[in-house]
């Protein structure tokens, strides 16, 4: 029996805003327990919203980045439910008229994964459970987040995974979100029902807060078989909202959803409608950087890069600036890309060190040392030691890199040096008269060493068979 | 009528009393008073004496307002921080809010005084203040009689001279009619003059803090105080309605239009309509005219009232599950029976309707029916009363079709008092400003109201007209005998 997936994600992403949606609480991750709060955010009587109008700039930057239409009127919603983490009970949101719609993440390959939706909503408090209790901080509650819907173009776990990567590189190189799972900044729910080819869909469940790309190809492989075992022995899937265990690798059911949530919705009294204008919308258009997938493709067919070295790279805003501003100096990409990828890549290990780019030099020192390869005056060898030293100082090259070093060889040298290279290997010299070509290398090897990789090869091989004829 | 703050800041100013002893005098005032009229739910006498204080120091230094150090009131669901502030509920007992409402803030600033929290209508939810909690104030005029709610005990504390002035809240008349019914001034602003932040929310589209007051100069004097556009609103309006006090010596009527709707004066008894119409007929006397207009919409605002505000009650009253602040049952096996018991323990009766009622018209499959059509027509009214003030400057209207209740009065359903709501809710719905004054006593002594409407951000007009009535036509209401009189 193959079943077909029907898998649709929706991902909710914290804003980079400094402050909450509607207080002027700081949006700043951890502090002790209730310390980033006030009366507006901890829900009390008599406390009013108010729209943090950065909130909806970020919003349509990133609506804009995965080619939304953006509603230039739109207003917010109350949406009403009882639970400790929501201090009012209820969560404001957007229902009916969502700030972005009809966007889409283009996967790989080339399939579209369309989002039917992007509203903004503030997040609620979190609980934590220790010793029998449970406890609320109110910190989280508040922060500004973005909800995107997609609709159900998935059709594998490793489709869902692409996407989510996507959005995040997406939004990260957008400057919206950090997109941290592992810290909550970007959650995803993901949707999936099973079918037979040529049947109807068939019922959902909802695996919620997933906290990590590889878990949501885990959960749902676990999820599918789980349908799938329900489907075989002849039952019926409950539609029902399950969490994965990452501890246990299970995916369990926390409840049953047989009848749909009513929320009540209705428009928020305490916020008025808000407009954003076309022009305003253009305006943040143009603020949008070159995403990571144009930047790949630039790097790969027309700057000629090898796509793999590209792809160690692509990812990482401030990296790829970096590397943009050198070769925007004049330094060639081929060098500059090696030298990050060997050298500066020994000081960045991890994902966190490429995005917070923490190095003491700058795009322009790295352009003046990489010159220097280009134009051959320094092996590449010698450069990755220099740049190793740069990095920990921070000095400029000029610091390391002496004036004789930097001299050309001349003719008379050169001459002088094959010449010494001949006079040293008697045999390989009669093994060339004799045909066996490669010898020549071993002459080679002597020009390198002596001229301390300064020679050029056309010539000192121009000059050394002369020297043997 | 008598006007109490210019004189008493005269006095403050002159040195013949300072704010402290003022306020000794309030407070012995309410000690003996305040068991006879339950006006004051809680007081706060330490605080005002240190305000009082503070006044005295504003008033030396030559730095003091028409308001410095003169004795207030705040109805109990206006926040002030570190006092107690309960909607005169069981679910918020022992509440005491961490930051001060925007309009405390400001009177604060000019060196109020505030002498405690005012008896209401449980989470002002009510005609009659007798769902509090506390029970109910009652009429200094009559105590067998009910102050009108919901800002009942704001109306009672002001009348018996127990307070120099209060503020209340008016979601659906509940400054206006309490005032009619205590013989006093009470104004509703146009929503959005006056900042709600810090006011407990009932009806948040509906809701606006107003004044009760002895006349209308201190009722214009409070208003140029505590309205303004305030950053922590969004629903506040930037409007500039100069110094209105100021205006109020200049007042004239000649050249005025002024609306009657018959549809205002259906169904409301002989006295009544009588008393109003002599006022009206004053006005025309001096120089306004008088125009007949049409508000056939009229009868649909009582519907549309109890729809909308009840939906937005039932979100807004949510939050009150024991976990933050106020009333946690004693026992509870889990949190989801913590927050049941306190709220079924923690409400009342008529609290607890329009939470139903409000849930029930904003559900799935009764929202179309209900709540969307209510705002439909909500818009409708508006646009009525838009076109109505192209044609006249005010509308005069009675502020209620009764006067005063006897206290647990069995004859009223509580769809009955609704009912009475009627010359009042249409105001709350459109946003527009209106005043009651009184007119004179029935023929069981108790006062009779007249509400002067005017189109949105027109309180200037409205004030003029008010205290042009009060000083030259002929109220018939007495001054009130008893409390502080100076």
């Amino acid at each position: 029996m193959s079943y077909q997936l029907v898998c649709g994600i929706e991902t909710h992403i914290e804003l980079a805003t400094k402050t909450k949606i509607f207080c002027g609480c700081t949006t700043q991750f951890g502090g002790e327990p209730n310390t980033h709060c006030c009366p507006v955010c901890t829900g009390q009587p008599g406390a009013l919203p108010v729209l943090n109008r950065q909130v909806i700039e970020f919003a349509v930057k990133a609506g804009l980045a995965v080619n939304c239409k953006i509603n230039n009127n739109s207003h917010m919603d109350r949406k009403n439910y009882v639970y400790p983490d929501l201090p009012k009970a209820y969560q404001i949101s957007q229902f009916d008229e969502p700030l972005c719609v009809d966007g889409y993440v283009q996967l790989d390959s080339g399939k579209k994964i369309r989002i039917e939706r992007i509203h903004i909503e503030e997040d609620a408090g979190k609980l934590v459970h220790d010793g029998g209790y449970t406890y609320v901080d109110y910190n989280r509650g508040g922060v500004p987040l973005i909800e995107i819907v997609s609709m159900a173009d998935i059709s594998s776990p490793e489709e869902a995974r692409e996407y989510a990567e996507k959005l995040q590189l997406i939004m990260r190189n957008v400057g919206v979100s950090d997109c941290k799972m592992q810290e909550g900044s970007m959650r995803c729910d993901v949707n999936i029902s099973i079918h037979q080819p040529n049947e109807p869909w068939g019922t959902r469940t909802e695996i919620k807060n997933i906290n990590s790309l590889s878990n949501i190809v885990r959960a749902m492989e676990l999820e599918m078989e789980r349908q799938e075992d329900i489907l075989e022995a002849g039952d019926r899937v409950i539609q029902s909202t399950m969490r994965y265990d990452a501890n246990s690798d299970t995916v369990y059911v926390l409840r049953s959803k047989e009848n749909a949530d009513d929320y009540r919705y209705f428009p928020e009294p305490d916020i008025l409608r808000f407009y954003v204008s076309p022009e305003k919308v253009e305006e943040i258009r143009a603020t949008l950087p070159e995403l990571p997938d144009a930047k790949l493709k630039r790097y790969v067919e027309d700057m000629g890069l090898p796509e793999n070295n590209a792809r160690l790279i692509y990812k990482y805003r401030n990296v790829t600036k970096f590397f943009d501003d050198a070769v925007n100096e004049g330094a060639g990409a081929g060098n500059v890309l090696n030298m990050i990828i060997s050298t500066v890549y020994a000081v960045l290990q991890t994902e966190e060190d490429k995005e917070n780019f923490d190095i003491k030099i700058s795009s322009h020192q790295l352009a003046e040392l990489v010159k220097l390869i280009d134009s051959k005056k320094i092996r590449a060898n010698k450069a990755k030691e220099v740049l190793a030293r740069m990095l920990e100082s921070g000095k400029d090259v000029i610091e390391y890199i002496k004036a004789e070093d930097l001299a050309g060889l001349s003719d008379e040298d050169l001459k002088a040096i094959c010449q010494g290279a001949v006079d040293a290997n008697p045999k390989a010299v009669e093994d060339i008269r004799n045909g066996k070509d490669k010898a020549i290398n071993v002459m080679f090897g002597y020009v390198m060493k002596n001229s301390r990789g300064k020679a050029d090869v056309k010539k000192a091989e121009e000059i050394i068979r002369e020297l043997i004829k | 009528m008598k006007e109490i703050i210019a004189p008493l800041s005269k006095m403050l100013s002159a040195g013949e009393i300072s704010s402290v002893e003022l306020t000794e005098k309030y407070i012995s005032a309410i000690e003996q008073d305040n068991k006879k009229y339950n006006a004051y739910v809680s007081t706060a006498f330490d605080k005002a004496i240190e305000n009082a204080k503070a006044a005295d120091k504003m008033i030396a230094e030559g730095k003091n307002t028409l308001l410095t150090g003169i004795p207030m009131a705040l109805k109990d669901n206006i926040c002030s921080d570190g006092d107690l502030t309960t909607c005169c509920s069981k679910i918020l007992e022992g509440f005491r809010p961490y930051y001060d409402s925007t309009v405390w803030t400001k009177l604060r600033s000019q060196g109020a005084v505030m002498l405690g929290k005012t008896n209401m209508d449980e989470f002002a939810m009510g005609s009659t203040s007798e769902t509090s909690c506390y029970g109910a104030p009652l009429n200094p005029r009559n105590t067998n009689h009910v102050t009108g709610g919901s800002s009942g005990g704001s109306a009672s504390a002001v009348c018996a001279n127990i307070a120099a002035y209060g503020l209340g809240s008016d979601t659906g008349g509940s400054v206006r009619q309490p005032a009619s019914f205590c013989g006093i001034v009470g104004l509703k602003p146009t929503y959005g003059a006056v900042s709600r932040y810090g006011l407990i929310a009932y009806g948040s589209s509906l809701d606006q803090i107003g004044v009760l007051s002895n006349s209308v100069k201190d009722a214009a004097t409070v208003f140029d105080a505590i309205s303004g556009v305030d950053s922590n609103d969004q629903t506040s309006v930037d409007f500039d309605f100069g110094n209105i006090a100021q205006s109020l010596d200049k007042a004239d009527v000649r050249g005025m239009k002024i609306g009657i709707a018959q549809e205002y004066f259906d169904g409301i008894n002989d006295e009544i309509k009588d008393a109003v119409f002599e006022a009206v007929k004053f006005f025309e006397d001096n120089g306004a005219e008088i125009v007949d207009i049409k508000l056939p919409v009229l009868k649909q605002a009582l519907p549309v009232y109890y729809i909308i505000a009840c939906a937005e009650a039932s979100s807004n009253l949510g939050r009150y599950d024991g976990i933050r602040y106020g009333y946690r049952p004693e026992s509870f096996n889990d949190v989801e029976e913590m927050i049941l018991k306190t709220r079924t323990q923690g409400f009342g009766d008529e609290v607890k309707r329009r939470i139903m009622l409000g849930t029930y018209v904003l559900s799935s499959g009764y929202y179309d029916a209900y709540y969307k059509k209510a705002c439909l027509l909500r818009e409708n009214i508006i646009a009525d009363f838009e076109d109505i003030f192209n044609k006249c400057d005010i509308i005069i209207a009675p502020t209620a079709p009764n006067t005063a209740f006897p206290l647990n009065f069995k004859g009223a359903s509580p769809v009955d008092m609704y009912l009475s709501d009627i010359a009042t809710v249409p105001i709350n719905i459109t946003g527009v400003p209106a005043i009651s004054v009184p007119v004179k006593n029935d023929s069981n002594g108790l006062p009779i109201g007249m509400q002067i409407i005017g189109k949105k951000f027109s309180e200037k007009t409205l004030m003029n007209a008010a205290y042009f009535y009060e000083k030259n036509g002929d109220v018939q209401v007495e001054d009130f005998e008893g409390g502080v009189m100076l």
